[in-house]
């Protein structure tokens, strides 16, 4: 037999092996050396990045097309790595002092999770990135419930796993469909044989983009959001915002325009639909927000809307504009929900009054506070502003003229409510506010590094060009069908039947009108 | 030569340790620091110009090198911002005027500023001109140097304003940014408009000469004129805001308000000829697509010259004098590159300008720290407080002295030199222009020997301190400049700079150089039998037979009040208050509805958020079906 192919799978082998490692270290080491855990899974999961870099290969598709890799694909992984990476940093103080017994779990569980989406942006089949969701999905539900004596972090678990399932259940009927109207699961394949005009089709494929939506929670699939960012620790939910949606955007661009592509017509006014929602409805629900949890949950939903706008515009720009949004999000988001944990511990209080005069006796925190707002609604010289204007100038290049402009005014509404915390701690008169405090080594390392990236990420733009080069040449990449000839044979008859039933009652449809 | 980048990346530097290390220096700490940055950028400065200038020549031309080249934003395949280092003979050359100038002005100040308040602040402030002046000489686009030339902007306001406690200090700051910024307006749309017709912003395109690169400008025509004509005319505006030329030059007297070795550095020697050397990068565009614009530039830099050579004789401030001078030195320069040519003897005006360019950065940087030196002294500004101090400051006068010379056009100083080849490029081009400069000349000599008898003869005026020489840090600079001052005419500076990059020798012309010095020893005489007793009563009467025309020259023929009534009574009455009941009535209506709006909507949206799952199981499957019928459907 030959191994060769697994290699290709180099970057989730190489997660793999980082989380066994982690479970035996959690067996075997001693107390004191359980007290190290932290350390050893950063140092292990910065190894792992490393290695993803610096081996990251060519195209290349192993199991017959099931699994595929790419340099774009290894590029997201490292992103997502690196995010996690910061989650596990800011994590330190947290999982220490609540969680001694549970810590291991924290660390590898995050790491499953990770796994998942690995299999997600890799997928080249229905079935594994079903798979891929499934296993980013439940772990995480631990997760949000890991402070399990609060019963807001239970309630939230709970809600996100029935959430969750239910969103499965709707994908995976999806799927099936697609299944029905294609005979084939095989992205490539589905690609060949798509019909715009195909209801069942069209059905499958929005019913499969229900497990999408709910993880990058856009309107109206982000009703669970809110309540779980805000009973899960906030770490689960910076590591929720941040990394799962990057998986999940970014998936949701590759099938939507490598396999759907032919489909254009059908799902574009859907996405129009659910950026102006998003955007508007997140946004509009932020400014009432009382709690820097649910606060940035909302953020996040407005934040996703963007994200939706690189996809729509099916373009490599937008493809460049998308990562790079996401990657500068990234950065911004979790510095905020960092802060956001550390204060919330120092104060025992995630209200946003809390930061009243937080300038006073923690200027750098709240100088880094105030740049990762400014990076997220959008204000020159931070990345943030990079991102959006690389975002825009994408959707402007495509006409979606009226979409950038309503995004463009949503963008004033978020200014507002971003400057309220900015206001809250440096101008709101506190005669009692939070004294002055020091947090721990590792938060400090990753608030740095969030520091420089917001700083820096728009000005050096050897990154987006980076990014921009990458993406042109996978987004550029020949795609092949492979199995077409089987499929055609084997399925069409059940398709046919299916089809015609539905376009019987299209028909009819159109004969009443 | 790569290692040029430490010219820029040493005074930031600098300004990055001293601003953000900040009040936790003691002492001179951040002067020494600063200074010692600066002069390992000034000794990388002559390294590069000494190898730099023994490169060998290519077919007689000297090659313009780029060491250093970064794509910093690319937009399109043509359309990207570069920053990088363009090392040619005037960015080499004024990388050496910057530096020295620069460290001169580092070394006086640890003397002339000794125990002010925000003593490193003000090094801070030198350090971040320093980078953002020589980033600009260094440009290799229109952009990069448009970015250089607002953070030396920036970096002028920060030490106009250095004594923020003092209104007229933070006014005149305002003025000069505010004013040099409008200028900015139009050089901004003048980069838009070359760079959307040619579709670069590279000055190595630009300035080859190619005609095919402005193609599709030509022909096009905008109220009358050619659109190329206004998108050079345009960028000239911004070169003016800079260099102060007619009537743009309202900030530069007021900008005196700032620490003077701040003066030396930036409101005589390096700033304000940002903009001769911006119409000296793109002479090829002015000289050979819009001739015509670079005549109009020469008209209204003689006009300048004039009219700041008349101010500066009746005014009694020594650093307005000196301001005004500067004024209508910089109007020679630009003359001279109004008037000439691309090739062989037509050259000399280019050649000319940044020879006096070079030569004036010396000698007026040492006018400069030498009326410091006095302020220094007597704590003041004004002539009448002064009078015999050549006796208590014998340094401060000999150099003072060597530097008036110099701008009076004596020989063997400097200044004699570079203005003869200016004189003559305009007699060149129109011998009644080369009259009225030479004019103008006289009248330069005229004032500042009148300055120089005011300040260092006559009967000295009464003093609560004993007067004494500065110290040495202060008097080292003065004797360094008076040096270069004397000896720099005799530098054969066509080998090095010239309009085509061809060798060019430079040669007198007998009659001018004869005739000119003839006038200017008139002047001088003219000037120590007036001003040198100090009890002469002719300045007086003469004041008397001028009469209105002597209190509109003094009073800088009321164009700060013009300014002011077109601002105050024109602008702000008549646009700006309809703009502002537009904006607090319309604008803020509009927002202030969109703000009520938002905020009835988020409660509007209330129902979404019930914090019941089975209402949000509903909401998913009902907004997946209502989606899919939609599409289906409609």
């Amino acid at each position: 037999m030959d191994f060769s192919n697994f290699l290709i799978l180099r970057d989730e082998l190489s997660l793999v092996f980082l989380i066994l490692c982690l479970l035996m270290f959690d067996l075997f080491a001693s107390a004191s050396g359980r007290r190290l855990f932290q350390p050893v899974a950063c140092v292990l999961l910065l190894l792992q990045i490393l290695f993803t870099a610096f081996f990251s290969g060519d195209s290349a598709e192993a199991f017959g097309g099931m699994y595929t890799t790419s340099p774009l694909a290894t590029m997201v992984k490292i992103f997502m790595s690196i995010g996690t990476l910061l989650v596990f940093l800011f994590s330190k103080t947290w999982i220490e002092n609540d969680h001694e017994i549970a810590k291991g779990e924290y660390y590898y569980l995050t790491l499953s999770t990770l796994l998942g989406m690995y299999f997600m942006i890799s997928s080249g089949h229905f079935l594994l990135f079903f798979i891929g969701i499934e296993l980013a999905a439940i772990p995480l539900a631990c997760l949000v419930a890991f402070d399990k004596h609060k019963p807001a972090s239970a309630e939230a678990g709970a809600k996100f796993i029935l959430n969750a399932a239910f969103a499965s259940g709707i994908s995976l009927f999806g799927i099936s469909l697609l299944y029905g109207g294609c005979g084939t699961l095989y992205f490539t394949d589905m690609a060949a044989v798509l019909n715009p005009a195909n209801l069942l089709q069209t059905a499958g494929m929005i019913f499969f983009a229900t497990g999408l939506f709910f993880k990058m929670s856009l309107v109206p699939y982000h009703s669970w959001t809110a309540d779980v960012y805000q009973g899960a620790p906030a770490n689960v939910g910076a590591y929720l915002s941040v990394v799962s949606k990057m998986a999940a955007a970014v998936s949701l661009f590759l099938i939507f325009v490598k396999v759907f592509g032919a489909m254009a017509q059908n799902w574009k006014p859907i996405f129009y639909a659910l950026i102006v929602l998003s955007i508007t409805i997140a946004n509009l629900f932020a400014i009432k927000q009382k709690d820097i949890k649910r606060f940035l949950a909302y953020s996040s939903i407005s934040q996703a809307g963007y994200v939706v706008l690189g996809v729509i515009t099916a373009t490599a720009q937008g493809l460049t504009g998308l990562i790079y949004y996401l990657f500068v999000y990234m950065l911004a988001n979790l510095a905020a929900f960092g802060i956001a944990a550390i204060v919330e511990r120092q104060s025992g209080d995630a209200r946003i009054s809390g930061y009243n005069g937080l300038y006073k006796t923690n200027p750098k925190l709240s100088v880094l506070m105030m740049f990762a707002l400014f990076s997220l609604a959008g204000i020159p010289p931070f990345a943030g502003f990079f991102s959006k204007f690389f975002i825009f100038a994408a959707a402007i290049q495509e006409g979606w003229y009226i979409l950038v402009l309503i995004a463009l005014l949503n963008t004033v509404i978020s200014l507002y409510y971003y400057l309220l915390i900015v206001r809250a701690m440096f101008i709101t008169p506190n005669d009692n506010p939070l004294p002055a405090f020091k947090s721990d080594t590792a938060s400090r390392i990753a608030m740095t590094v969030c520091f420089i990236g917001i700083v820096l990420a728009g000005l050096a733009s050897c990154i987006y060009n980076r990014i921009g080069m990458i993406s042109d040449s996978s987004f550029n990449a020949p795609v092949a069908a492979i199995h077409v000839e089987e499929i055609q044979v084997n399925t069409a008859l059940p398709a046919d039947t299916v089809s015609d039933a539905f376009s019987g009652a299209s028909q009819l449809h159109e004969v009443q009108n | 030569m790569e290692y040029s980048i430490l010219i820029l990346i040493l005074p930031l530097l600098g300004f990055l340790t001293l601003g953000l290390a900040g009040t936790r220096l003691k002492g001179k700490t951040a002067g020494y620091v600063g200074t010692a940055l600066l002069a390992l950028a000034a000794l990388t400065a002559y390294c590069t110009a000494a190898q730099y200038f023994n490169l060998p020549r290519i077919d007689g031309i000297r090659p313009s090198l780029r060491p250093f080249n970064w794509e910093w934003m690319r937009f399109t395949e043509h359309l990207h911002i570069d920053l990088g280092i363009l090392l040619d003979p005037i960015s080499v050359m004024m990388l050496v005027v910057i530096t020295t100038v620069s460290l001169m002005v580092h070394i006086y100040s640890l003397g002339y500023m000794e125990g002010e308040r925000g003593f490193q602040r003000y090094y801070a402030f030198l350090g971040l001109f320093t980078f953002s002046m020589s980033g600009l000489v260094v440009a290799t686009n229109i952009f990069q140097m448009y970015i250089f030339w607002e953070l030396v902007g920036v970096s002028s306001y920060l030490l106009i304003g250095f004594y923020y406690t003092k209104p007229e200090a933070v006014a005149a700051s305002k003025k000069a940014f505010i004013v040099t910024r409008f200028a900015d307006l139009f050089f901004l749309i003048g980069i838009l408009l070359v760079s959307y017709f040619t579709r670069t912003f590279d000055f190595g395109l630009l300035c080859s000469g190619d005609s095919a690169l402005f193609a599709s400008a030509m022909g096009k025509t905008f109220m009358g004129a050619a659109v190329l004509s206004w998108a050079t005319a345009l960028i000239f505006i911004g070169a003016a805001g800079k260099s102060a030329m007619f009537p743009l030059h309202i900030w530069l007297p007021d900008a005196m308000e700032g620490p003077t070795p701040v003066s030396a550095l930036i409101h005589a020697a390096t700033m304000v000829v940002a903009g001769v050397f911006l119409v000296a990068r793109l002479f090829p565009v002015y000289y050979f697509f819009t001739p015509e614009v670079l005549h109009g530039i020469a008209y209204i830099a003689a006009f300048t010259a004039l009219y700041a050579a008349i101010v500066a004789c009746v005014q009694t401030d020594i650093k307005r004098v000196l301001a005004f001078s500067t004024i209508s030195q910089i109007g020679f320069m630009l003359v001279a590159l109004g008037v000439s040519g691309m090739n062989g003897h037509e050259g000399t005006g280019y050649m000319a300008a940044m020879f006096h360019l070079f030569t004036h950065a010396m000698f007026k940087a040492l006018l400069f720290l030498g009326a410091g030196a006095i302020i220094h002294t007597v704590h003041s500004n004004e002539m009448s407080r002064m009078g015999g101090l050549r006796k208590a400051m014998p340094l401060t006068h000999i150099t003072f002295l060597a530097a008036c010379l110099a701008l009076a056009g004596i020989p063997p100083f400097s200044g004699f030199f570079s203005k003869d080849e200016i004189l003559s490029a305009v007699f060149a081009f129109s011998p009644w222009m080369g009259a009225g400069m030479t004019f103008i000349a006289a009248l330069t000599a005229f004032y500042m020997f009148r300055l120089y008898y005011n300040i260092f003869w006559g009967k000295p005026a009464e003093h609560e301190h004993p007067l004494h020489e500065a110290p040495a840090s202060m008097t080292s600079p003065l004797l360094f400049l008076a040096l270069i001052s004397l000896v720099a005419g005799f530098l054969p500076f066509g080998k090095f700079v010239s309009s085509n990059g061809l060798e060019y020798i430079i040669h007198l012309d007998v009659r001018i150089a004869v005739g000119s010095v003839v006038i200017a020893i008139a002047a001088i005489f003219a000037a120590r039998s007036l001003y040198r007793n100090g009890t002469s009563a002719v300045p007086d009467k003469m004041a008397g037979f001028f009469g209105v025309f002597h209190k509109a020259a003094k009073n800088r023929f009321y164009i700060d009040e013009i300014y002011q009534f077109i601002t105050h009574k024109i602008i702000f009455r008549c646009i700006s208050r309809p703009l502002a009941w537009f904006d607090r009535h319309i604008i803020d209506g509009f927002l202030n509805g969109l703000a009520c709006i938002t905020g009835k909507g988020s409660l509007a949206f209330r129902w979404m958020q019930t914090g019941n799952l089975q209402s949000y199981a509903l909401l998913m499957i009902g907004g997946c079906l209502l989606l899919l019928f939609w599409v289906l459907f409609l």
